[in-house]
Parts: structure tokens; sequence; C-alpha cells
């Protein structure tokens, strides 16, 4: 399975991971080389297979109720950015 | 002054009960063992000591006023994947290095409720990605057999800390093998329950359909105690199942005779380990000579589970970790322009190379063109290793194999070839992708001195006749009393 470096810069931007060149270059080789073993499942024939995505029946549904004691002060605190009671963000709208 | 190095969660149970030592003292000297030995071990990332007198103090309090429990007053310490609430919990990520956690999850509040006294935070794989705790942002945690090997992983920490005797009993999270590879390294037993068994209820996700969090002590008795505190329905994880939780403890002297086991061929492979395929050969003969019936099975599709499980699990990881992204919690990196760059920047300061590579690998296996020839592939792949387990258990209570190919590896043989580390899951991962309840435990030695273990599968939620074998198999063997020598 031969894997560009363009498409390594593709899936790091869909990722969101910025990639070093030294980096682009290793997960290229290494990512190619593993997926070159995963390709022996394409020798499966699973035409006629259901996919498992879940070993556990469904969930119920349940009421859409907050449960959760309220602690706004501990959950804002491990912002990286704040101010008051407001999470601040880089400018996102000129 | 009382030793570790020769007690069990039963044993200290015992002592408590009959008032010859309190928690409070038991605690005081698993933080002086940690203390005198974590400095070359590294299996803490926090020891919170002060919260961990305090809890001792208020179990001697709870004893006092006529309460008693198998763990109650017991020292056991938490993967730091799992949330102790007003404690930093890391995952063993840079990314949340200053995160303290705002809340228990539901493991470490039932621990506390049956009295358990928490020493610390412990190493593993950076979001418990990996087979050697190499992982970690933080630190790479020793063998206690030998302090050039690995501890196994991701759990590597929790094994380390209990195998070292820094600690009586530790929960660790199991997502291909996290909880039995490092117990087996270590020479000790872990259990990782039925999917459903137990809530993940503020554990920190990876592959959410594959998680589960469980416990690791040097005893089996201990891994039933600390089980039986833990398993549960949990409105907090709606995966949990709602069951009733045996008695695990109480139900493990009964007989194993007659109890059919089945030995997959598949888990006897060329280039295992010789060692390792007699000691377990070994631990069937003492099984049947105590009245198991043991049969060779197949499994067929063992040979794809590597290949459908870091499909599913790096996939599932990639969406689990966009949560990462420097907003709410965690580290934040600055960018010069915009949004995107933020994103990008924070996440390539904050994660380390391995999930970096499972993210990559598994946004590739969803992306638009490649879903259906990888993702969606690995799901059908994985109703069929599934079904390979459900035609044997028809005719079988347990199965039998190696938990891993070989012992502990060096430290560094293989961190830089990622495919060769992935490889060693090759015995625990087919178990997450079903779903089924699978324990570890130690079966005798390589000639290095070092611990091989022994794998018991189970039939979903049939935790009771897993636990039943293995406590047979350790009644009627001495690897257990094996320890770590030193300080």
């Amino acid at each position: 399975m031969a894997l560009s470096r363009e498409e390594v810069r593709h899936i790091a931007l869909l990722a969101r991971l910025e990639l070093s060149p030294q980096e682009e270059a290793t997960f290229t080789e290494q990512l190619a080389h593993i997926l070159e073993h995963f390709e022996k499942l394409a020798a499966l024939n699973t035409d006629a297979v259901e996919p498992t995505a879940q070993v556990v029946d469904t969930p119920s549904d349940r009421e859409d109720v907050v449960t959760n004691p309220p602690a706004p002060e501990e959950l804002r605190s491990n912002a990286p950015a704040r101010d008051g009671d407001f999470f601040m963000v880089p400018k996102i709208i000129e | 002054m009382i030793d570790l190095r020769h007690l069990t969660i039963e044993q200290a149970a015992a002592t408590l009960a009959r008032g010859e030592i309190s928690s409070v003292e038991l605690t005081q000297a698993a933080l002086e063992r940690i203390e005198a030995t974590d400095g070359e071990l590294h299996a803490f990332l926090t020891v919170t000591a002060d919260v961990a007198l305090a809890q001792a103090k208020e179990a001697d309090a709870r004893r006092a006023a006529g309460e008693s429990g198998a763990l109650l007053g017991i020292p056991i310490a938490i993967k730091d994947v799992i949330l102790t609430k007003g404690v930093r919990s890391t995952a063993g990520s840079k990314i949340l290095g200053n995160f303290i956690a705002p809340y228990d999850a539901t493991v470490t509040a039932k621990l506390r409720a049956a009295g358990a006294v928490c020493l610390g935070k412990l190493n593993c794989d950076e979001f418990a990605m990996g087979s050697s705790t190499e992982n970690s942002a933080y630190q790479v945690t020793c063998n206690p057999w030998n302090r050039e090997r690995v501890p196994g992983g991701s759990s590597g920490g929790s094994a380390a800390a209990v195998a070292a005797h820094q600690s009586l009993g530790a929960l660790g999270t199991d997502t291909g093998g996290s909880i039995r590879q490092p117990a087996a390294c270590c020479g000790i037993v872990g259990i990782k329950p039925t999917y459903g068994r137990v809530s993940r209820y503020g554990v920190v996700a990876y592959a959410s359909s594959l998680d589960q969090v469980g416990p690791l002590a040097k005893t089996v008795l201990g891994c039933a105690h600390m089980l039986g505190a833990i398993a549960g329905r949990d409105p907090g994880d709606s995966t949990s199942v709602d069951r009733p939780v045996p008695d695990y403890a109480a139900l493990l002297a009964g007989s194993v005779r007659g109890l059919r086991i089945g030995i997959p061929k598949e888990y006897f492979v060329e280039g295992m380990q010789p060692e390792v395929e007699r000691a377990v050969q070994a631990g069937v003969r003492v099984l049947e000579q105590l009245g198991a019936r043991t049969t060779p099975v197949s499994l067929p599709h063992t040979e794809y589970a590597i290949a459908a499980y870091y499909l599913i699990a790096t996939s599932e990881a990639s969406s689990n970790l966009a949560r990462y992204d420097g907003i709410r919690y965690g580290l934040r990196e600055a960018a010069p322009a915009g949004l995107t760059a933020m994103y990008q920047r924070t996440r390539a300061a904050g994660f380390g190379a391995e999930v970096k590579r499972r993210i990559m690998l598994g946004t590739y296996a969803l992306s638009a063109g490649y879903y259906d020839a990888y993702y969606l592939k690995a799901q059908k792949v994985r109703t069929l290793i599934r079904r390979d387990f459900e035609r044997v258990f028809e005719t079988q209570d347990v199965i039998l194999t190696p938990t891993a190919p070989t012992t502990a590896f060096r430290i560094g043989e293989k961190t830089s070839d990622p495919l060769q580390m992935y490889l060693s899951d090759i015995f625990t991962i087919s178990v997450n992708l079903a779903g089924l309840p699978a324990l570890s435990m130690p079966c005798g030695f390589d000639d290095r001195g070092l611990p091989i273990g022994l794998q018991i599968i189970g039939r979903p939620f049939d935790e009771e006749n897993v636990f039943r074998a293995a406590y047979a198999y350790e009644q009627a063997t001495e690897w257990h009393l094996k320890e770590v020598d030193g300080r």
C-alpha cells in the first residue's frame, strides 16, 4: 500500500495536527508499512457479514435531564484562557 | 513495621479485621515503600499522601463504628486515565498536564464507598495507547523483575506498583490487553471484565466500543474483591449493563471438576517464546489433574484480529481525541493566525508520537474513499471473530491461552517499529473485539526469571467461571508466591 506525502498532509489537516517535515516523512513510511499489514483483511470474503459496531445491545433511551451536580467553577478552572465566566478563544470572525 | 512484600489484599483485610493494624499504619507503610522505591521504578505520576492518610483515618473510623468489608482501609492506586476529583489526571499526556479532575469517575467513587484508600495516580501509555508504558509523556516505568525491561502496557504503572509491593491493588483499563499484558509481564493477576460490566464514566476515552476498567492484584481473590466493588449498572455510562453483580469472592472455592476448557490452536504459534508455550501447556495439565476437561478448539479468524483491532481502535480514537481543542480544558498553544492554526499547534504540542500516529491512522481509515475498505471491513471481520468465540463457547466453559507471545521485552526494543509493538497484543485483542471477560495470571518464569502469563477467557458476563478456573489453578500452584526481591 503506497501512501503519498500529499495524502499524509491531507490526513493531518483533517485531524488538525501540525506535522514537522520530519514527522511527515516518518508517518508516510510507517503508515504505509502498517496499512500493508492490514491489507490481509481484503483476502476475507465478508459480503454476507453484518458489521459489529458495538457488542452490547443498543443502550435504552433515557430522559434528557441533567443529573450532575452543578460545578461551574471546577469546570471552568481547567480552561487554558478565561475571563470570569467566559472561555476565551481566538478571534474567528473579522 | 508492616512489610508490604508479603501482603495480599485478603491478608491485609484479615489483619485489619482482627485489629492488629490500622489502615493509617498500613497506608503509611505503603507511602514509605513508594518513597523508597519509586525513584527507580517510576510507577506513580502523582502520590496523594495527604488524601490517602485522610481516607485511611476515615476507614479506621468506619471500622470502629462497626463497619466491615474486604476493601475497607486497603491502600490501592489508580491508573491516570481514571478521574479522581481534585487530583491532577493527565492520562499520561502533556495535553492534560494541568488538568485537575472536576469529579470522580464512578469506579473511583465506588472504591471509596467500599473504604479503599487511594495512594495516587499511576503511569501509563499516553491515552492508554501502547503495550510498554514507554509512550507516557512523563516517564518510563521499569519492570520490577528486571529494571531494563518494560512492565508491559498500557497499565504498566498499575502492574509495576502492585508487583513491587507499593500498592495492594490497582485499577487499570484494557482496550486491547492493557490490563492483562502488563499483569503477565509483572507476574500478577489482572482481569478485563465483560464489556458493559464496569462503568467508564469519568474514564478518559480511547476506543469506546472496546474500553473496560478492571483490577490488578497479587491474587485472584484480590481481583475478585475489587471487581465486586466496581461492577454494575451506572446511569452515567449508557453501555453499562443492568445485571446483578455476583459475589465473585464467595464463588471462588467451587471445584473445576468437569469444567470444559478449550485450548485454541491459533494461540500456540511459530515464533512465540518456547518457555511461554511450555509454561502454558504445563498449566493446562494442572487443570486437567484438578478434573477439568480440556479440548483442542479453533478460533480461525485470529490472524485477522490485529488488523481489525487497530483499524477500529484508531478510528474511534481519532474521533474521541477530537475533543482536545485547547478551548475548555487542557493545553493551548498560541498561533499567529486563526482558529485552525491554534488547533493544529495545540495538538502538535500536546500529543506524543504514538497518539499522533493512531489519530492519523484512524482519520485515514474513516476518510472519504477508504471507509468501506478499512473501517467497515474491520467491523465485519469483528463479527467473524466474535462468532468464532460464540461457536467455541457452545461446547466449552472457558478458553485458555498464553497472555502474550513473549515475556517482558527490553526498554527501547520496539519503540522504533510500531507494527512490531502492535503485534505484541496478538493474544489479547480478540477478547476486546468480542467484548468478553479475560484474566491473566502468573504460570511460570522464563530462563531470565521473567514472569509468564496465562489467560483465561470466559463467556460474556461469566466472570465466575473465569475466576473459578483461575483460583483453582492458583491454589494448586505456587507461582503467585514468588515475589519481587529487594527492599
